[in-house]
């Protein structure tokens, strides 16, 4: 039996369980930088995995991003966003990054 | 069928309003357009800030500007005002009191509010370090990046202070559910952002 208040709690479930996870994923970024345990850049490594992670996990509870057909429109339009930016912020970096080493 | 079905970012309105759900798909999507735009503009500007973090010139670093607590304490009210922006979409779709959705976003723009206390702080103590804008290549870039989060932030604020007067004064017809909808994916979209300032900038900045 579904009526609309069932749709209410698992709504509100599904804000709370992105809620505890997001603040989980949070915690372990500032603990890993604050009680350093591995070397700097593993550590950089773990806080950008970290957020990454959250990213989807925000689009996926609080912006309810999902696989679901009907909701491809909007999945399609991130994905080509992240495209393009991968493409510039990637590009940029490369070509400045070379730019200083060759100037050094 | 057309009831349950997803038609936009965000919580989708089809299980208690579905006249309002047949207006909100190309209403919303155009939103989200120009989100997925602002995010270019922000990832372009944490571009820019890579490239420019080695560019202190002698002067103030950012493993001496950031405080790793005060980026915790704001991240802490960023989400939480996350999960409460949650709470005003629910209670609005689901016809909750009035008082409760106004409450949901008193306490959203409370959280928002102090967000923006603690940002202002951070950022005069800056000042009073000698670490503003002209300093250096790194602190312009810096300047460029947070505070245009943080003015985002600000904008976001009065639009929650505008929808909480629509919604005494027209209720919760259509225009003003499609307004919220709007509103909320702003704000969500708002912390996406923060996560990707306080690992970029603020815990890639005080890896020792």
């Amino acid at each position: 039996m579904s009526g609309p208040n069932d749709s209410k709690r698992d709504e509100i479930r599904s804000y709370a369980i992105g809620y505890c996870v997001a603040l989980a994923l949070t915690g372990a970024a500032f603990a890993a930088v604050h009680w350093p345990s591995f070397a700097s850049t593993t550590t950089l490594a773990i806080v950008l995995g970290l957020a990454v992670v959250q990213t989807v996990v925000h689009f996926r509870f609080f912006l309810h991003i999902s696989l679901r057909k009907s909701a491809r429109d909007d999945l399609q339009l991130i994905l080509f966003s992240m495209l393009i930016v991968i493409l510039m912020v990637s590009g940029t970096l490369v070509i400045l990054f070379n730019l200083r080493a060759r100037m050094m | 069928m057309s009831a349950n079905e997803i038609k936009h970012a965000g919580l989708n309105l089809g299980d208690t309003d579905e006249l309002t759900h047949g207006q909100a798909g190309s209403a919303v999507f155009g939103f989200w357009v120009f989100l997925m735009s602002d995010a270019v503009i922000f990832a372009l500007l944490f571009a820019t800030y890579g490239v420019m973090l080695p560019a202190t010139v002698g002067g103030p670093t950012p493993a001496s500007e950031y405080k790793i607590l005060s980026a915790f304490l704001e991240t802490l009210t960023l989400l939480t005002s996350s999960f409460t922006f949650g709470m005003v979409s629910v209670a609005m779709k689901h016809g909750a009191s009035r008082r409760q959705l106004l409450s949901w976003m008193g306490v959203t723009l409370v959280l928002g509010a102090a967000f923006l206390g603690m940002e202002l702080h951070d950022f005069t103590t800056m000042f009073g370090d000698g670490a503003y804008p002209t300093r250096s290549g790194y602190l312009s870039s810096f300047f460029a990046l947070v505070p245009l989060h943080g003015l985002h932030v600000f904008f976001g604020s009065v639009w929650i202070i505008v929808m909480m007067v629509q919604v005494m004064t027209f209720g919760l017809d259509a225009r003003v559910k499609i307004n919220i909808l709007r509103l909320s994916l702003f704000w969500h979209f708002l912390d996406i952002v923060w996560i990707a300032i306080f690992s970029v900038v603020y815990l890639q900045g005080l890896i020792r």
